[in-house]
């Protein structure tokens, strides 16, 4: 196959384009330009979009033996990522970016400029694994290492997408993969993980926030109320702020049973924050719009969801209704916060994913 | 991988000429340091001697003229930076510097610092939508107060769409003001005749391996009179503007590169821009909409580089089809500064009234001594699929 790798310059993507050359696969490199101030993004080891991680694919490449290039995303990675990350927030809503860059960068844009090269497929260092299963569907599994799966960011793929798609590293662990590097001669072997929002250059979200949102910000400032309305501090953006939060509330007082509190919900509008205790956040019933099925949709389905990026996955009964998806979940969760993706699972198969748009708590 | 290279990227570099190669490994083994006063410096002094009046003789200029450095981008440094501090600190009202908007970054770059740094007032002047200086946007700024301006830098060619220049009227202009007058001139020698005192400008840049000489070594060619403060200080080895043990070897290779490249000139460039025409010509039967950038191709060589050949290709990212046209063996550039391999929409052709769009569905083929027929051929062969290849990727 023609094999597009896209190479962050991390140690993942670097194993897996060596391993898809030594497949023997004719492999390109990329490195996708995802700021056109580079600058602008986090520097050093933690991100992917630096001038050091640019050289880091670039020599990957030369050590793999394939050509190597850069394309430049920036534009529609601003308009398909960023713009709608301050959207969301700014919404009082919580995205999650890696999945929307998975959605509309990686795996359409890069992948619809690929297919016209005449490429066959996209190669990522991404943690998950394809299968072709008895119906001739791509499947989507989960990882063999447990630390790293990373089939939840991937969770928005459709059929036609993974078709496209490969990941060498879903039957690997982390630890072996970087040795695998260090044996390799990839010198990007110890390179730490990333892990924070590639484009918030000093992973101080809402300081990013507040300086890019400008007018855009819904409020400057608000309360922070209790459950009764009690005003309990004050905030200077509901924009800051996420469903389940505990830290960096700044209350002066404590509460009367001197349990810790936590945002239970962002008003926007009104620009209120609303705190309490922990079993307060318990959700059983949660609606997802905007559903992705990596095969055909199922009608009702008994299984898995994970609710965030490394969360757990809780037992639920998903109903599909055309574009609106209920899942009820067996056992409460906490601190689900609307902006996140449900991705659903059926052991350790992705059936697919939804936004979540709302939830309902534990009465 | 592909049986044969297509290289037609020679404004970026082109192959060292064998008498370079030659003139430069026989002194690869020579010990002495030219400043040395013992027979082995003395040695190594005559080489740089030589070498510095051979390319005097093939430009125009005397030798005391020639100020040797580690390139194109020093030349320029040194020329912008050290004639305007000279020229600043003997008159404080010389604060401006006027260049046109379609120089190197070489030039750009340090304009821009010194006007970020220094407060120094940086006018880029507009060309048309050739490329070319407008001649009168330049007479307006330096009429409209004369005593301010410390120095005007205008490129003898433009690197990425080839255009020349009008440095005879800068000059002119220049002259009524007693305006000191830059140009780079690193993409014109070898493609065009040059002649340094003929052309009346202060000071050049040019380096070697664009002609067919070794990385590492240029000079920038100065007249006697004009005072230029250095960039780098230490023993003072180039007239005291330039510090630093001279290369002896790299010189020596600089200076027959520049002997056969201005020798060569006429053929060069009859050859080279026929190959060119050729190039565009056929390009243009194969992709009716592809349009060429720049001066009109013309066989006298007075408007444009001869072997340039700027193409446009609508519906295409430049990026999408030098990547196919480099799987087939054929090399070519964007024409774009890349920092961080970031493409940026090439200023020149921004400056020349394209928009970001068409700035980035551009191509630069450059031909240079090594160019043959075939590889006009292959490219013409290779266009067609790969631009229809290109379209498919941006839809």
């Amino acid at each position: 196959m023609k094999l597009l790798a896209a190479m962050s310059g991390g140690v993942d993507s670097a194993v897996a384009a060596a391993r898809a050359a030594e497949a023997g696969h004719d492999v390109t490199g990329i490195h996708l330009a995802l700021s056109r101030n580079p600058a602008s993004y986090r520097s050093g080891a933690r991100g992917c979009c630096t001038i050091e991680d640019a050289n880091d694919a670039r020599r990957a490449a030369d050590v793999i033996g394939i050509p190597f290039y850069v394309w430049d995303l920036s534009d529609r990675f601003h308009e398909d990522v960023v713009e709608d990350f301050m959207d969301e927030y700014a919404a009082g809503r919580t995205p999650n970016p890696c999945l929307r860059c998975n959605e509309k960068i990686k795996f359409a844009a890069v992948l619809d400029r690929a297919l016209g090269l005449g490429f066959d497929a996209v190669a990522t260092g991404h943690y998950a694994q394809l299968r072709t299963g008895a119906d001739g569907l791509i499947e989507m599994h989960r990882a063999v290492d447990d630390g790293k799966d990373q089939s939840y960011v991937l969770g928005v793929l459709d059929q036609d997408q993974l078709r496209h798609a490969l990941f060498p590293l879903g039957g690997s662990t982390k630890a072996a993969v970087r040795a695998e590097a260090a044996e390799r001669g990839l010198l990007v072997a110890d390179k730490p993980d990333s892990h924070d929002i590639c484009f918030v250059a000093n992973g101080d979200t809402p300081g990013w926030l507040r300086e890019k949102l400008g007018d855009r910000a819904p409020n400057r400032g608000g309360a922070i109320l209790d459950e009764s309305g009690a005003e309990l501090g004050t905030h200077t953006g509901t924009y800051g702020f996420t469903i389940g939060q505990r830290k960096g509330l700044r209350l002066g007082r404590p509460a009367p049973d001197g349990k810790p509190r936590f945002v239970l919900d962002i008003e926007p509008v009104s620009g209120t924050v609303t705190v309490g205790p922990r079993e307060r956040l318990a959700v059983r019933r949660l609606s997802g719009i905007r559903p992705r099925w990596c095969g055909s949709p199922p009608a009702r389905l008994e299984g898995t969801v994970q609710l965030r990026a490394h969360g757990d996955e809780h037992r639920a009964v998903v109903t599909v209704t055309g574009e609106s998806v209920e899942v009820e979940l067996l056992d409460p969760a906490y601190g689900i916060a609307p902006g996140q993706a449900a991705v659903i699972y059926e052991g350790t198969r992705v059936v697919g994913s939804a936004t979540i748009a709302s939830t309902e708590r534990v009465s | 991988m592909q049986e044969r290279t297509v290289y037609l990227d020679h404004a970026a570099t082109t192959p060292m000429v064998p008498a370079a190669v030659e003139a430069m490994t026989a002194h690869l083994l020579d010990v002495g340091n030219p400043s040395s006063l013992h027979a082995s410096g003395r040695h190594a002094r005559r080489v740089v001697e030589e070498s510095r009046e051979t390319i005097a003789r093939a430009l125009g200029c005397r030798p005391g003229e020639v100020v040797f450095t580690s390139g194109g981008t020093e030349a320029d440094n040194l020329a912008i930076k050290g004639i305007h501090w000279a020229r600043l600190a003997e008159d404080p009202r010389r604060t401006r510097i006027l260049a046109t908007a379609i120089e190197h970054h070489a030039v750009l770059d340090p304009l821009d610092w010194l006007r970020d740094s220094e407060g120094v007032d940086v006018e880029l002047l507009p060309v048309d939508d050739k490329g070319r200086l407008v001649v009168d946007a330049l007479r307006e700024a330096v009429e409209r107060d004369p005593a301010s301006v410390s120095l005007i830098s205008v490129m003898w060619a433009n690197n990425e769409v080839g255009t020349l220049q009008p440095v005879e009227d800068v000059v002119a202009i220049a002259a009524e003001h007693g305006i000191p007058v830059h140009t780079d001139a690193i993409q014109a020698i070898g493609a065009v005749p040059v002649d340094f005192a003929a052309s009346g400008v202060d000071a050049l840049s040019l380096t070697a391996h664009k002609l067919g000489g070794p990385y590492g070594v240029g000079a920038l060619i100065v007249r006697r009179e004009v005072v230029v403060t250095p960039l780098v200080h230490g023993g003072g080895q180039e007239r005291d503007i330039r510090s630093g043990t001279i290369d002896t070897p790299a010189i020596a290779g600089f200076a027959a590169a520049v002997e056969l490249a201005v020798k060569h000139q006429p053929e060069h460039a009859a050859r080279v821009g026929a190959l060119r025409d050729d190039l565009v010509r056929r390009v243009i039967e194969v992709v009716p909409d592809a349009h060429l950038h720049g001066g009109a191709l013309d066989p006298t060589g007075a408007h444009r580089l001869p072997g340039n050949a700027h193409l446009g290709f609508p519906g295409c990212e430049g990026d999408s089809l030098l990547m196919l046209l480099d799987a087939r063996g054929i090399e070519t550039s964007t024409g774009s500064a890349c920092s961080a391999g970031v493409p940026q929409p090439s200023h020149v052709l921004l400056a020349m009234g394209r928009d970001a769009e068409a700035a980035r569905h551009s191509l630069r083929f450059s031909l240079g001594h090594t160019s043959t027929q075939a590889d006009v051929d292959a490219v013409v062969e290779a266009i067609g699929p790969c631009v229809e290849r290109a379209r498919a990727a941006k839809r």
